[in-house]
Order: C-alpha cells, then structure tokens, then sequence
C-alpha cells in the first residue's frame, strides 16, 4: 500500500507507467487498428507526406509508415523483453551463486563481472553480431548476454546482506537445504531491485536494437523496426522529413517511458534514494 | 597509499587476460571467418586458395596456439596485421585513429561535466520547484533519446537548412589552407555537433548523481555546523557542500568512459570522423580477425585505465578509501 501511494504521487513515474502501457497495448493490437498492411508496397504513394489517409505519410516504397510504426512497436518490445529475460537470468543465477557461497566462487564470478563491465558494450555486441547472421534472435541473445552484469551484482549484494539474517540462520538451523534458502527464502527480497534494473535494461535494449537496426546489423528487413525505419528515412531526410521523425519519436517515448517507470519504482521502492 | 595502488594494480593482470580471452573468444567461437567473406566476394576461388589464406593469417592452427601467439605478439604491443587489402599493422592503424577519438570523448567528458554539474547542484538546492522538475525532464529525454537520431536530425537542420555546421567529417576541404587559428576554429566547428549530442546524451547520469549526492551532503551535520556560525548560505553551498558532492563523482567518470567509447562508433560513422569507432565499424563489416580484436582489446584497456584513474584520484582526494 505505502509503495503504490508513493508510486503514484510521483508525477513522471505515472507517465512513465502510461506511455509503456499504451506502447504494450499498440504493440499487441497492431494487427487490429493499423490502417494498412505493414508491408502493402503502393506505388502511386511514394513519399506521401502526412495527411488524413495517412498520418505520418508513406516511405519510398508507398507503405504506410504508421502502421509500420504499429507493427515495429512489437518488434522493440519483443527484443527489449527477451534480451532483458535473458540478463535477468543469468545475473540472478551467478549473483545468487556468488553471494551465497562466497569464497573462491564469488571471486571467479565477480572477476567476470568486472571484466565483461570493460567492454564498452556496444563494440562487444557489434563484434558478436558480425559474426553471426544478424537477426532479431541473435540480436536478443547478444544483447543478454553482455548487460547481466549489474543484474548479478545486485543479487549478489542482496544474497550478501541477507544470508546472514536471524531468519536464515533460523532456516538452516530447522535443516532447510542450500536451494530451499536460495529460490525460497532469499531471493524474493531481492526482487525488487532486480525488476528496476529489468525497468530500465528494457530502455536500453529497445536503444540498442535500434542503434544496431539502423546501422544495418540488427533486425533485417523487410522486418519494420523503428531503427530500420530510420536507417530508410535517412536516406531521403531532405525531402521526407515524416520518415525520421516519427519511428524516432516513437523510440524516444518508449525509452523515455521505461526509464520513468523504472526509476519511479525505485524511488518507491526505498524513498531514502529519491532526490 | 602505495599499498593501495600496489593491490590495484595487481588486480590489474587477471582483469587484462581475462579481457584478452573475452576478446579472442568472442571472434574465434562465432561462426564465420575472415576466408568466409573474401569467399563470398570472390565466387571462383578455390578451396585451395582458402587454405593457403588460412595458412597465412594462421587460422589453421588450433585455438589455444593462436591465442598464445597472439598473446605473445600483444606483450610487444603487435596486433597483427589488419585481414584486408592493405595488410597494414592494426597497431599502426589504431595509432592513427585513437587520439581522434580520445580527444572528442574527453571534450564531450569536458562539456558533461561543465553542464551536469551546475544543473545537479541548482537541482538539489531548488529541489521540487519547477526548475527542478524541468531539468529532470531534459535531461531523461537526453538519456532516452537514440543518439544516431538526434545526430541526423541536427545534420539535417543545423547543416543542411541553416547551414551553419559542417556534417561531416573533421575539417574542411581548404583546411591546408587556413592558418593554424583558422585550423583550430574549423576543427572546432566540425566537432560542434558530434560533441555536443554525446554530451547531452550522457548528461543525465552525472547531473542526477550531482544532485543525489548534494541532498546527500545537506543533510551532514557540518553544514549543520557551517550555518550555525553564520556562514553565508553561498559559502556553505559552494565551498562547504559542493565540494564534498563531487567526491563521489569521480567514480562516475571512470563509469562512463565504456558507454562514450562504444557511442563513438555510432557518431563517427554518422559524422564520417576517422576515429577509432569508425575503423571498428568497418573492421566488423569486412570480419577483419585482428583488426575487431585489436580495438576491442584497447577499448577495454581505455575502460580499465579510465578505471583505475577514477580509483586513484577518487583515493587521493578521499583518504578514507584507501582503508577499505
């Protein structure tokens, strides 16, 4: 009750919470209320800017770029939930390990932590995606694999806090074994942390797809990605100036939403950290 | 002190060879080789002729050879040659390419720094008004906004509409002729862009932790003590608090160096600036072996001195930390 109440005395978190929102419900309805088939070519309508038949105009091939935008907003979210489920795994998985076990475990562990933390992370993801068939899978792997970094050292530093507790030591004093401890009784306190940093790993993957989608590396077309839509519109900047701005107003929302919410669930979470 | 920077540096070696093996790891487990791609361009090629190429770039020999010999060659700061046309030495085409690179990230560190500083301690000092919620907003969408978008949106308005800023490249075409002012000023010119959005782009990160910390240090009971004997609010803030909030700041410089490094690659090719993300860029295009792990080995070592610099000062300025 006390985290909803904070929650939704936060102004921009509330934002945060509705833009995220309606980008969810847009992306599962696209097929629904987009006007056109996203990849319906229409060569009388090359270029059309905006107006009341289309919205946000027609790209080089005559397609109708707002329900490109419709049906890219799923690809964004698919990419930004997969590869985030991904990270999320594994940094709960090795934090756990790391923090509960201690020793020779959470060095090795954190030693990779440290390591994988070196790499700017987007050189990491293009060199692994040139070797690769770019796709929106492999995308989603990549992208995984290399952000579970903060993810684990959280976990890590909840396990830490937390195994020592009077209500482990109880536990294992009534002989509950070391997974029982782990998956039962530790990790849901560190949930919460773990679902801010998952809030804002989606921003920042939903950026990456589209950084790699534009640069030619990511999602393939004729997939519509907001980044791949960008990477088209850039070519005719000068004269179709709908074709940039609207997929890149789309990817700024999107970001811009999860970021508010999951910042907003932190400062919810622990008021202490609310500036 | 020496203590402290003795460990430091110790922890130094593990965290360079396991960068090394991430490194040669990442390009020799993915699928598709350097052969691959000239195969691709070069339909009529023999299996013969691919081998013998492989024989020359040494990929025949296994994993754990490679990796030695590349080790080996590393320690004398030999990346091997560059898999392309030119066969140059990736050493010397890093060289090239770097200081372009540093320069832009420090100069956009710089304005970050500059800009997210103020704005973090105007914040906290006005919190909850509506400065401060504006700021708030500004600089989220600075950190939400795709930077390659706002690049191509500013090109296109500041370059090409009003024409006030060169688009690309890093200077112009009558550079040689210019005098070294006007060298200066139009190098200046065409890093106005490329700066500023990565800037703005990363602004949200320091000004939050700025002001985070700031209300922080507020709360400490020796600004208590510093109004209580009637010190101007003005020096409190701006002598007392100010100073101890950007303590922990320093830590936010090494943390940000890998996110500027790999946003480089975006700008530079956007800009057409021949910096090191650039060469990067179409090392990966061309699958050029030696060239990606080159950069991406300094890339990391860039991060883990940037690290270790943050670590350092962060200590001198914060005896405290050297106990822990």
């Amino acid at each position: 009750m006390e985290f909803r109440k904070r929650f939704f005395s936060d102004r921009l978190a509330v934002v945060g919470l509705i833009v995220v929102l309606a980008f969810f419900i847009v992306s599962v309805s696209a097929p629904l209320i987009a006007p056109y088939e996203p990849a319906a070519i229409d060569v009388d309508k090359v270029l059309d800017p905006p107006s009341p038949a289309h919205p946000f105009g027609t790209d080089e091939l005559g397609r109708d770029v707002l329900s490109r935008m419709l049906y890219g907003a799923g690809i964004s979210l698919k990419v930004g939930f997969v590869a985030v489920g991904i990270a999320t795994l594994i940094g709960i998985f090795l934090g756990a390990i790391a923090g509960y076990y201690g020793g020779w475990v959470d060095i090795i562990i954190m030693r990779l932590v440290d390591i994988m933390l070196c790499f700017p992370s987007f050189f990491l993801i293009l060199a692994v995606i040139a070797f690769l068939e770019p796709s929106i899978y492999n995308i989603m792997i990549v992208i995984g694999l290399t952000s579970w970094m903060g993810v684990a050292r959280l976990v890590r530093a909840e396990f830490l806090t937390l195994k020592e507790r009077d209500f482990i030591l109880a536990e294992r004093a009534f002989g509950a074994g070391s997974l029982r401890i782990i998956f039962v009784h530790i990790l849901p306190n560190a949930l919460a942390p773990v679902l801010v940093s998952a809030t804002l790993g989606i921003a920042s993957a939903v950026l990456v797809e589209s950084s790699l989608s534009f640069l030619g590396i990511g999602v393939q077309p004729p997939t519509p990605s907001w980044g791949i839509m960008l990477s088209e519109g850039k070519e005719v900047l000068g004269v179709a100036w709908w074709l940039s701005l609207f997929p890149g107003l789309a990817i700024l929302l999107t970001v811009l939403g999860y970021n508010l919410l999951g910042e907003g669930i932190r400062d919810a979470i622990d008021p202490r950290l609310k500036g | 002190m020496l203590t402290y920077l003795a460990k430091k540096l110790a922890l130094l070696i593990p965290t360079f060879i396991g960068i090394t093996i991430v490194c040669f790891a990442v390009i020799h487990l993915a699928p598709g080789e350097p052969t691959a791609m000239q195969a691709e361009l070069n339909p009529k090629i023999t299996k013969e002729a691919i081998e013998r190429m492989r024989a020359h770039y040494g990929l025949d020999k296994p994993l754990t050879t490679q990796y030695v010999l590349w080790m080996k060659n590393l320690m004398r700061l030999d990346f091997g040659r560059s898999i392309s046309t030119d066969e140059r030495p990736v050493a010397e085409k890093i060289r090239e390419r770097l200081p372009v690179t540093i320069g832009i990230n420090v100069a956009s560190l710089i304005l970050e720094f500059l800009l997210a500083i103020p704005l973090g301690v105007l914040s906290a000092m006005r919190r909850g008004s509506l400065y401060d919620r504006t700021v708030t907003v500004v600089v989220f969408i600075g950190f939400s906004i795709p930077g390659f978008w706002l690049a191509l949106i500013c090109m296109e308005y500041f370059g090409v509409r009003l024409g006030w800023l060169p688009i690309s490249g890093l200077m112009s075409p009558e550079y040689t002729g210019l005098s070294t002012l006007g060298r200066i000023g139009d190098v200046a010119l065409h890093l106005v862009l490329p700066v500023s959005i990565a800037a703005f782009g990363s602004l949200a990160g320091l000004s939050r932790y700025m002001r985070a910390s700031m209300l922080e240090i507020v709360r400490q009971d020796y600004i208590l003590t510093a109004r209580a004997k009637g010190l101007p609010e003005r020096t409190v803030i701006y002598k007392h608090a100010m100073r101890n909030a950007l303590l922990p700041v320093i830590t936010i410089l090494g943390l940000s160096i890998p996110g500027l490094i790999g946003g480089s690659v975006i700008f530079e090719s956007i800009f057409a600036i021949p910096g090191l993300g650039q060469l990067f860029y179409q090392a990966i295009m061309m699958r050029d072996y030696n060239m990606i792990m080159g950069s991406l080995t300094i890339g990391a070592v860039l991060t883990l001195l940037g690290n270790l610099l943050a670590d350092l000062s962060y200590s001198l300025a914060d005896p405290r930390i050297r106990v822990r």
